[in-house]
C-alpha cells in the first residue's frame, strides 16, 4: 500500500515549517491554470535557469506575476540602522529592482554591535555606503546605491526627491518628519511605510491612501460550489445523475457536489422551497445522506455530510463585498482606477445576470469520484466562470465607452482575474499618520486602555509618541544617557500625561512600571527587535507592491516583553 | 509570570549539574574551529566568584564606568537591557556588566539548522551578547537557498551549509566564535548536547525537532516527588516557517510542554489512496504522484529515483503529462511535480528574519532574565493582515518523552517475569501483557511471537542484571491497561529504583531519547 500524504490546512494556532509530506495544499489552487508547454519551459529554462531557481521558493507563493512586479519596483529606504538594513535585506535577497539608501551617518563602534551590514572596516565610513555595498553582494541582479544624507534634510529641502520611488520605506523617524513625509508621499501617490525599533518595542505602520488588492489569496474561504443555488446546467447534470444506482462502483464514485445538489433540491421540495435552517433540521438532512449510503466505507457520502454545511450557507455576496460594491468610488468617472471600473460592472453584474451572485470562481476542490464525473464537473464550472466572465467583460467595457476611456484599455486577463477573486476583493485605506496623531478614534483608544490583552501594547504606542515629544523638549531620549534616569523617568510619565490629555483620554495612566522599562530601553536600537521590525515591515512591502495578500491595517505594535504584539487601529 | 522557575536558575543551575557530573566532556575535539574549551564551569554565575581565572578573563573586558564609554562600545544598545535594572523582566535577573559578560564568555548556543532559520538564528545571536556558538546541519547549499539565506553566496553553492553559515558570521562579527558541524543530528553522541546552555532549532521536519526534543528532554531528571529538578532542565527554542505563516516556541522541559506533548498540533496527515493514483485521478498531483510512485519503479527495476537528479524529474514530470492529457485533467507543470515530489515548502527571507528574531529574542532572554519569557507559543500569519497570537499549552502529563514515568522500587532479586507480574497490579497501571524496553533495546516483546520467543529467556533473568547493574533508570512499558471495557492499548515511562544499590541518585542521561 503506498501512502501518500497530501492537502494539509492550518487552524491557528499550529506549528508551521514542517516537511510532513505535501504541504502544498496553497500551491495546487494556483497552479491550475499554468499552461504546460515543455518546448517553453526548456527554452526558458537556459536562459533564466539561475533566476527561476534561486527564487523558485518564492515564486510559489507569488508566481512569476509577483515577483516581475518586484522586480520592477524601486524602493528607498531612510535611514540603514538595524531596522532599515534588515527590511531591505529580506528584500534584495527576494529580488527587488532597485534600492536607494538614504543616510547621513558614519559607522560608528556602537553599530558594530547591532548592524550585521557594517563590519570593523567601515568605521568611521558612510553608513549608507557601507550597508549599500553589502545589500549589494546578497543579490547582483538588484540596482543598489545609496544618497549620505540625512533623511530629514530631504524631507525638509527636497520634497520631490521621493516621488520617483514604488515605495519608500522610512525607518526610526521621530513623529514631526513621519507627518511632514506621509503629506510628500501622498501627494506624488508613492507607498510609504514606517517602521521603528525601540528597546523591545516599536512599531510598523502602512500608509497608502488606498491598496485594492484582487489576488488576496486568504487561508480559509469557503469555496463557490452553488450547492444551494445551481444554475440550469448544474441542475441538469444533476439530474442525470441516479443516486441510487444499483452499481456500486458508480455509486461510491459519485461526486459529492452531485450528492448534495440532488439532495438539497430534493429536501427544498418537500419543505416548501426552503433549505434547512435549524439545528434539527440539518441533523435530519445529514442522515438523509447517511441513508443513501450503501456501505459503510463510502469515502464520497462521508465528504457530503462533512461538506453539507457548505448547503446551509447564505447565497448571495458577503457583507464585505457588499461595502465595496456600495463604496462611492463605485460610482465612476474618467479618473477611475481600473479597480473601480470593474467594481463597476461587477456591480451591474450582481444585480442583473448574476441574480444577486458574484461571477463563479469556476473550481472545485479534489473530491472522491470518477475521473469522468469529476473531470465533466470541472469543464461545467469553468464553462459557467467563462460565461460570466464574457458578461463582466461586455460591461466593463460598456462602462470605459461611458466614460470617455478606450474601451478596450483592461486587458482581458485583468477582468479574467478580478471575476475569479471577485467574491475576495479587498480595499486598504490608511488615514494620513497626522490625523492618527491629532485625533486618533478615542472610542478605540479608551477601549485598549482598559483591555487587559491591550495593555502593554498600547501603553507602548503612547509612550513611543511620548518619547519624540520628549526628545522634542530635551534633545535626547529618555534613559538614553546613564546620568539622568531618575530625572528623565518623572519628565516621560509627565509627558505621557500631557499626550494622553491632548488625545482626550483624560484619566488614563500608564503604569510605573511601563514609563520605567521605556527609561530603561534609552532609544536602544536591539538587533533582534529590529529584524523582527525590519521582517514584518518588508513581508508588508512584499504584499504592497505584488497586490497579493492583504496588507495589515491598522499600526502594529511590537512587544517584545510578552510577545502579545497588536495592531492598533486608530 | 506564570512559569514558576525562574529563566537564570535553568541556566546557572545546569552549571552546576555540569561541574558535578563531567567537568571536561568533550570525548573528542570537533571537526573544526578552535573550540573555547572552558575548563571547568560553563554559564554559572555563582562561580565565576569562586574561580581564579575567570576574574582575569572579566579583567581583559574594558571598564564601562562612565556614560561616555558606554556610548561608544560595541555592546551600546544591548548594555541598555543588560546592565539596568527594570521592573518587567525576568524574577532573577541581575543588571550589570558581569551579566553581559557572562553571557558572552559562559552561555554556549547550539543552533540546530543552517537553512532559512539557522542563517538568521546565527547572525541574531551573533549581535545579542552571545559569542559561543555552534551549528549543525547536514545539507550542502543549493540555488533555491539564494533567495532566503543570506548567508550563502552563488559561488557557496555545493558547499556545507553549516560551514559556510559560521564562516560568514565569524567575519562580520568579530569576537564571535561559532563551531560547525557538517553531520546529521543523529550522529553526535548525547554528551554533545548536554554541554549547551540552550538549544535552538530551526528545522523544517517533525522528525528532526522529535528527535532533539527527545534528547534534550533527556537530561531532565525529576525528584522522589516527581518535581524536575531545575539544573538539569535544557531548555529550547523552537522556529519553524512556511510562506507568511511561522511560529515561535519556548521549551522549558518538566515546565512548559515539550514538542511531544503538543505534537497534535500537527494536523493528521491526509491519503492518497493508492486507488485514487491507479484508476481514478483527479488532480495533477494524482498524475504526477503515479508517475513518480507507480510508473517510475515499473519502468527503472531497481534504479532508486533521486529527487535531485534533473533527468528523473524530467521523465516524472512527462509521465505525467501524458498520464493527465490520457484523463483530460489539467495543471501538470514542472514546477508542480517538482513541489509534489520533493514536497517543497514554499519560504521568503521575511518571515525567516521575523520567526529567528523572535527565537533569538526568546534565547537571550531565558539566557539572562532581562525581560518576561514568552508563554509559551507564538503564531504569526501575514496572509490576511497581520496575526500573531500567543498560546500557553499546558504539558501532558504523562508524557513519554517530559513526563517523570511512574516511580517503582524493586527488589534487586525481581527479574523481568517478576516485573512485568507487577505491572498488572501496580495501582496506576493496572497493565496486562507488557512488552519492556530500556534505553532503546527490546528486554520483552509480547508480540509478534517470532520476536517473543527471542526475548523469551530474557523473562528469568534479574531486571537489575538486564539494565547493566543501573540502580536506576527508565524503562518504558507498553500493553494493555484500564478495566473492563475501558482497556485499551498504552505506553508508559517508568522511574526504576532498586533498593539498596548505590548510593546515587537517579540519573539516567537517556530517559527519553
Amino acid at each position: 500500500m503506498i501512502v501518500v500524504v497530501c492537502v494539509v490546512t492550518f487552524s491557528t494556532p499550529s506549528t508551521f515549517g514542517c516537511r510532513s509530506k505535501l504541504l502544498y495544499s496553497l500551491f495546487f489552487r494556483k497552479n491550475l491554470t499554468a499552461c504546460t508547454n515543455i518546448l517553453l519551459q526548456r527554452s526558458r529554462s537556459l536562459t533564466m535557469a539561475e533566476p527561476k531557481t534561486k527564487y523558485d521558493r518564492q515564486l510559489r507563493i507569488w508566481g512569476e506575476q509577483g515577483q516581475s512586479a518586484l522586480e520592477k519596483a524601486s524602493i528607498c529606504l531612510l535611514n540603514c540602522g538595524p531596522t532599515g538594513s534588515e527590511t531591505l535585506k529580506n528584500l534584495v535577497l527576494g529580488g527587488i529592482g532597485s534600492i536607494t539608501v538614504v543616510d547621513g551617518s558614519k559607522v560608528e563602534i556602537g553599530d558594530l554591535g547591532n548592524n550585521f551590514m557594517v563590519s570593523e572596516s567601515s568605521l568611521g565610513q558612510p553608513k549608507a555606503k557601507c550597508v549599500c555595498a553589502f545589500l549589494q553582494e546578497l543579490n547582483d541582479a538588484v540596482k543598489a546605491k545609496f544618497i549620505e544624507e540625512h533623511p530629514v534634510t530631504l524631507i525638509e529641502t527636497n520634497p520631490s526627491f521621493f516621488s520617483q520611488f514604488t515605495v519608500v520605506i522610512a525607518t526610526q523617524l521621530v513623529e514631526d518628519s513621519m507627518v511632514k513625509l506621509d503629506r510628500i508621499c501622498r501627494d506624488a501617490n508613492v507607498m510609504l511605510i514606517f517602521a521603528r525599533s525601540y528597546g523591545l518595542t516599536g512599531f510598523v505602520r502602512i500608509s497608502v491612501k488606498e491598496h485594492s488588492v484582487v489576488e488576496s489569496k486568504p487561508d480559509h474561504f469557503l469555496d463557490d460550489l452553488r450547492l444551494n443555488n445551481p444554475w440550469p446546467e448544474l441542475k441538469k447534470f444533476t439530474e442525470s445523475i441516479d443516486l441510487d444506482t444499483k452499481d456500486r462502483v458508480a455509486h461510491k464514485h459519485t461526486p459529492y457536489i452531485l450528492i448534495l445538489v440532488k439532495m438539497a433540491n430534493e429536501w427544498a421540495k418537500s419543505h416548501n422551497g426552503k433549505l434547512p435552517t435549524t439545528r434539527e433540521e440539518k441533523k435530519e438532512f445529514k442522515d438523509l445522506i447517511k441513508a443513501k449510503s450503501v456501505e459503510p466505507d463510502e469515502d464520497n457520502y462521508k465528504e457530503a455530510i462533512e461538506a453539507s454545511f457548505k448547503v446551509f450557507a447564505p447565497q448571495g455576496i458577503s457583507s464585505n463585498l457588499k461595502r465595496i460594491l456600495d463604496d462611492s468610488c463605485a460610482e465612476v468617472d474618467s479618473s477611475s482606477s481600473d479597480f473601480w471600473v470593474m467594481v463597476a460592472a461587477l456591480k451591474e453584474f450582481i444585480a442583473n445576470e448574476g441574480g444577486g451572485e458574484a461571477p463563479l470562481e469556476g473550481s472545485i476542490p479534489d473530491m472522491t469520484s470518477s475521473t469522468e464525473l469529476y473531470i465533466n464537473l470541472q469543464k461545467l464550472y469553468q464553462a459557467k466562470a467563462e460565461a460570466d466572465f464574457l458578461v463582466v467583460e461586455q460591461r466593463v467595457k460598456d462602462i470605459l465607452k461611458k466614460i470617455g476611456r478606450d474601451p478596450f484599455s483592461i486587458p482581458k486577463s485583468v477582468i479574467k482575474s478580478f471575476c475569479k477573486n471577485a467574491r475576495k476583493l479587498t480595499v486598504c485605506r490608511y488615514k494620513p499618520v497626522e490625523e492618527e496623531f491629532n485625533s486618533p478614534i478615542l472610542p478605540e483608544m479608551q477601549k485598549y486602555l482598559t483591555d487587559e490583552e491591550y495593555s502593554l501594547a498600547v501603553g507602548f504606542y503612547i509612550l513611543l509618541r511620548a518619547v519624540d515629544r520628549f526628545s522634542a523638549n530635551y534633545n535626547t531620549f529618555p534613559g538614553q544617557f546613564d546620568g539622568a534616569m531618575d530625572e528623565d523617568i518623572s519628565r516621560l510619565k509627565t509627558t505621557a500625561v500631557s499626550l494622553l490629555t491632548d488625545l482626550g483620554c483624560n484619566g488614563s495612566t500608564l503604569t510605573e512600571d511601563l514609563i520605567n522599562e521605556m527609561c530603561r530601553y534609552g532609544a536602544a536600537e536591539l538587533h533582534a527587535v529590529a529584524a523582527y521590525v525590519g521582517g514584518v515591515a518588508s513581508q508588508e512591502v512584499i504584499k504592497l507592491i505584488t497586490r497579493q495578500f492583504v496588507p495589515m491595517i491598522g499600526t502594529f505594535i511590537f512587544n517584545g516583553i510578552d510577545h502579545k504584539s497588536q495592531l492598533l487601529s486608530l | 509570570m506564570v512559569l514558576s522557575n525562574s529563566p537564570i536558575t535553568f541556566w546557572a543551575g545546569y552549571a552546576k549539574f555540569k561541574s558535578n557530573i563531567r567537568p571536561s566532556s568533550r570525548v573528542s575535539p570537533p571537526p573544526s574551529g578552535p573550540l573555547p574549551s572552558v575548563p571547568i564551569a560553563v554559564g554559572c554565575r555563582s562561580l565565576v566568584f569562586e574561580l581564579q581565572h575567570t576574574v582575569q578573563l572579566r579583567s581583559s573586558v574594558p571598564p564601562m564606568a562612565d556614560a561616555s564609554a558606554q556610548q561608544s562600545s560595541r555592546s551600546r544598545d544591548l548594555d541598555k537591557l543588560l546592565l539596568r535594572p527594570g521592573h518587567l523582566v525576568g524574577p532573577a535577573f541581575e543588571p550589570g556588566t558581569e551579566l553581559r559578560d557572562d553571557l558572552q564568555e559562559y552561555a554556549r548556543i547550539l543552533v540546530v539548522g543552517a537553512g532559512g532559520l539557522g542563517c538568521e538564528l546565527l547572525k541574531d545571536l551573533a549581535l545579542s551578547g552571545f559569542r559561543n556558538l555552534e551549528v549543525i546541519d547536514m545539507d550542502r547549499i543549493e540555488v533555491s537557498n539564494l533567495n532566503r539565506q543570506f548567508l550563502f553566496r552563488l559561488e557557496d553553492v555545493g558547499k556545507p551549509k553549516a560551514e559556510v553559515a559560521a564562516k560568514r558570521v565569524m567575519e562580520r562579527v568579530s569576537g564571535v566564535n561559532i563551531v560547525p558541524h557538517f553531520c546529521r543530528i543523529e550522529e553526535k553522541e548525547l554528551e554533545f548536547y548536554s554541554e549547551f546552555s540552550i538549544i535552538v532549532l530551526g528545522l523544517d521536519s517533525i522528525e528532526a525537532r522529535s528527535y532533539i526534543n527527545a534528547v534534550a528532554c533527556g537530561f531532565l531528571e525529576y525528584d522522589n516527588n516527581d518535581n524536575p529538578r531545575e539544573e538539569t532542565m535544557k531548555p529550547m527554542v523552537d522556529g519553524g516557517t512556511e510562506g507568511f505563516k511561522g511560529h515561535a516556541r519556548v521549551i522549558l522541559p518538566g515546565t512548559t510542554p515539550c514538542f511531544e506533548c503538543t505534537i497534535w498540533l500537527f494536523p493528521p496527515q491526509v491519503k492518497f489512496p493508492l486507488c485514487t493514483l491507479a484508476e481514478t485521478p483527479r488532480t495533477a498531483a494524482h498524475c504526477i504522484e503515479y508517475a513518480h510512485l507507480i510508473k517510475w519503479d515499473e519502468a527503472h527495476i531497481g534504479k532508486t529515483f533521486d529527487p535531485d537528479n534533473p533527468e528523473h524529474m524530467q521523465w516524472v514530470y512527462s509521465e505525467a503529462a501524458k498520464r493527465a492529457e490520457l484523463f483530460g485533467i489539467p495543471g501538470v507543470t514542472y514546477t508542480l511535480t517538482q513541489g509534489v515530489v520533493k514536497n517543497i515548502i514554499p519560504a521568503i527571507a521575511s518571515t525567516n528574519a521575523i520567526i529567528s528574531a523572535a527565537c533569538a529574542l526568546e534565547t537571550l532572554k531565558i539566557a539572562s532574565g532581562c525581560s518576561k519569557t514568552l508563554s509559551n507559543y507564538l503564531t504569526y500569519n501575514g496572509v490576511e493582515g497581520l496575526h500573531t497570537k500567543v498560546t500557553e499549552f499546558v504539558r501532558d502529563k504523562d508524557c513519554l518523552v517530559c513526563g517523570p514515568g511512574i516511580f517503582i522500587e524493586l527488589d534487586t532479586s525481581v527479574t523481568l517475569k517478576m516485573f512485568i507480574d507487577q505491572l498488572e497490579d501496580h495501582p496506576k497501571l493496572l497493565m496486562s501483557g507488557a512488552s519492556v524496553s530500556y534505553r532503546g533495546k527490546n528486554l520483552y516483546l509480547k508480540a509478534p511471537p517470532v520476536l517473543e520467543e527471542m526475548t523469551r529467556s530474557n523473562l528469568s533473568i534479574p531486571l537489575l542484571n538486564l539494565m547493566d547493574k543501573s540502580p536506576n533508570g527508565i524503562v518504558h512499558v507498553t500493553g494493555t491497561a484500564g478495566k473492563g471495557d475501558k482497556r485499551q492499548s498504552c505506553s508508559r515511562k517508568l522511574r526504576v529504583s532498586f533498593k539498596g544499590v548505590g548510593g546515587i541518585t537517579d540519573t539516567d542521561m537517556a530517559g527519553g531519547a
